[in-house]
């Protein structure tokens, strides 16, 4: 059973033209690293938690999540709580906010676990130690207050945190953005080093894309709330089809190539307040013609690999080239 | 900083401020026109020998700082002196009065701290037809003078509808609630507003945070996010108006225990101010003046037990 399943996710805002989710699909397999890239205001963010059934405020969802067998979409308290608690946690980009200040970290972690019952308090405070041990803190942590340890620590007491409930799926929302560079390195190793051990399904949201190179085993790139390209993570890296992912690849400074310009993206996503006729990269694609401002592309897999799916009329004009977009 | 070295340096800032406070209040009230003496002889012209009489009773003629320093050096022995209006010892009127008050004050408290908490909670969290509720009858309670509030309590619940005597402070404990339920409701009227009003506005901030956000997105059921995180973390906001809750107290006393003749701190304060009583003014000013130390004293010492940020000690904008 996949951990987790989003089929045809339609989510509408209120007061805007277009769906901010458009028929997305999204599978992350038990115990896989999935990475799921963009830029801001894409709908990485929106998807990810929809998969604890958070939606904003008014909105409105067609299609399916489903966590772990359970649907989500439209699920009653009870079963949220017990999905919540128990089925699928997150780990959050700011840990200082993600905590109460004013409540200790032992209470942070077992909150969850014995609000909802999932756990006595004997079994959460041994699980409690247990977790805390495996993200490398040591026991007295659990006495003092967030204000009190490093961002970097407290990262790995959130991220203890959501595997209390021994979850089948962990999400984490840029887990390592408001981390310095040496601790991002620790997070993302420990963060692998846990979903090996636990045997967790992952989803990895992030807008780096080195970084999501590093960690996943497969890659969803996300534009305007739909699902542009999904490969195995070698294969996007290598042979991106669509002319938005190998856009981004150019953008990426690498270490091991020449310094010479970044190639930026020209042009601005499109507005949630207009409506979207055909390819919404349209606009900004050097290969667009009349075709992608009229007809919305369907993913189409790639010759020979039926995992490489791409949203593009021409994905084959990109094959095996990033350096010509 | 530890506990106890944290009380008892301000203990002696508070020892200080009292020094100052009492200075201020002597001096005062000899800049003040008139004199007690014009007040015992209440516009009667005196002979010179009896003017001189009263002059040598309350030390008139001495230099003030002789005159300051005998009367504080008998404070410091809990003596008072004499009231001029009362003929008794001003700590006899003090031990009569001051029980009165600060049962009213504590009932008033009592009131403003349910009932704003209360009222800020529903508006906070129900929102909607609920919210616009608290917000229009706490902007009325805060708009609502306590001397104002008194007169229409009295006329509506004493006078009209006789449930509440319309003044006294009776006597036993059931009696005595019962006199000063009203003048509680009048004293606490203004505050309730006010309280409410910082409740609801910092459970509101709470609301809107994120780490509530996880709160529910782990699951947590939405009473115990409301009680655990959002009322739990606004209280430190409240706390911080709890100087000026007592002060504002203790201050509208003076003019709720006029209107409700209750007999207490506030009416003689009234009573004597009108009728130049040197000694009870001065001892009813210093008294004022340590409670409202001791509150703040207090509201200094708890917040680090509300809120593990605040540290005793460190420097913080007053309350």
């Amino acid at each position: 059973m996949n951990a987790l399943d989003i089929r045809g996710l339609t989510l509408r805002l209120p007061a805007t033209a277009r769906p901010v989710l458009d028929g997305v699909d999204l599978t992350v397999g038990a115990g896989e690293t999935v990475a799921l890239v963009g830029e801001s205001g894409s709908g990485k963010t929106l998807t990810s938690r929809s998969a604890l059934g958070l939606r904003p405020a008014g909105s409105t969802a067609d299609g399916s999540v489903r966590v772990a067998g359970t649907e989500v979409l439209g699920a009653g308290p009870a079963v949220l709580r017990a999905l919540r608690s128990r089925t699928a946690a997150m780990i959050y980009q700011d840990p200082r906010a993600a905590t109460n200040p004013l409540r200790r970290i032992g209470d942070f972690l077992t909150e969850s676990v014995l609000l909802t019952g999932a756990l006595d308090r004997a079994a959460a405070d041994r699980r409690a130690a247990e977790l805390l041990d495996a993200v490398g803190l040591d026991a007295s942590v659990l006495d003092r207050y967030p204000g009190q340890v490093s961002g970097g620590m407290l990262q790995r007491v959130v991220i203890a945190a959501a595997l209390m409930g021994d979850p089948a799926l962990l999400l984490a929302d840029e887990p390592t953005t408001a981390l310095d560079v040496t601790t991002q390195a620790e997070v993302v190793a420990l963060l692998d080093g846990l979903r090996r051990r636990y045997g967790t399904g992952l989803l990895f949201v992030t807008h780096d894309l080195g970084l999501a190179a590093a960690i996943s085993d497969r890659v969803y790139v996300m534009y305007a709330g739909r699902i542009a390209e999904t490969a195995p993570a070698a294969a996007l890296f290598d042979r991106p089809r669509h002319p938005y992912t190998a856009a981004l690849l150019a953008a990426t400074p690498r270490i091991d190539a020449p310094a010479g310009r970044l190639a930026a993206i020209e042009g601005q996503p499109p507005d949630l307040r207009a409506e979207l006729t055909g390819c919404p990269f349209a606009a900004r694609c050097p290969l667009a013609d009349d075709r992608c401002r009229t007809e919305a592309p369907r993913p189409r897999p790639a010759p020979g690999a039926a995992d490489h799916l791409t949203a593009c009329h021409h994905a084959e004009r990109l094959e095996g080239s990033a350096a010509n977009v | 900083m530890n506990f106890l070295r944290f009380a008892v340096r301000r203990l002696l800032e508070m020892a200080a401020t009292l020094f100052v406070a009492s200075f201020v209040v002597f001096g005062a009230m000899y800049l003040a026109p008139g004199s007690p003496a014009g007040f015992l002889l209440s516009g009667r012209s005196a002979s010179p020998a009896a003017l001189q009489a009263i002059n040598e009773q309350y030390h008139l003629d001495d230099p003030f700082p002789v005159r300051y320093l005998r009367w504080l050096g008998q404070v410091l022995h809990g003596d008072f002196g004499r009231s001029l209006t009362y003929r008794t010892d001003v700590s006899r009127l003090l031990a009569d009065r001051l029980p009165v008050t600060l049962t009213l004050v504590a009932m008033a408290l009592l009131i403003v701290v349910v009932l704003g908490l209360a009222l800020g909670w529903i508006g906070a969290v129900r929102g909607g037809a609920a919210d616009s509720a608290v917000l229009v009858s706490t902007m009325v309670a805060v708009g609502t003078p306590s001397f104002v509030a008194a007169v229409l309590l009295q006329g509506l619940f004493a006078v009209r509808l006789g449930w509440f005597p319309s003044g006294g402070a009776g006597q036993g404990f059931a009696d005595t609630v019962w006199h000063l339920t009203l003048p509680a409701v009048a004293l606490a009227l203004y505050l309730v507003g006010l309280l409410a009003r910082v409740t609801r506005s910092a459970m509101l901030d709470e609301l809107g945070s994120e780490h509530v956000a996880v709160a529910r997105a782990r699951g947590v059921p939405e009473r115990r996010v409301i009680v655990r995180h959002v009322f739990r973390n606004a209280l430190g906001t409240v706390l911080t108006t709890g100087g000026l809750v007592v002060s504002t107290l203790l201050v509208c006393t003076v003019l709720v225990e006029s209107a409700f003749s209750v007999g207490g701190l506030g009416q003689l304060l009234e009573l004597a101010t009108t009728t130049k009583d040197f000694p009870t003014v001065q001892a009813v000013a210093l008294i004022v003046v340590a409670l409202f130390m001791a509150v703040n004293l207090l509201v200094d010492l708890v917040h680090p037990l509300v809120d593990p940020r605040v540290v005793l000690g460190a420097r913080r904008s007053a309350a």
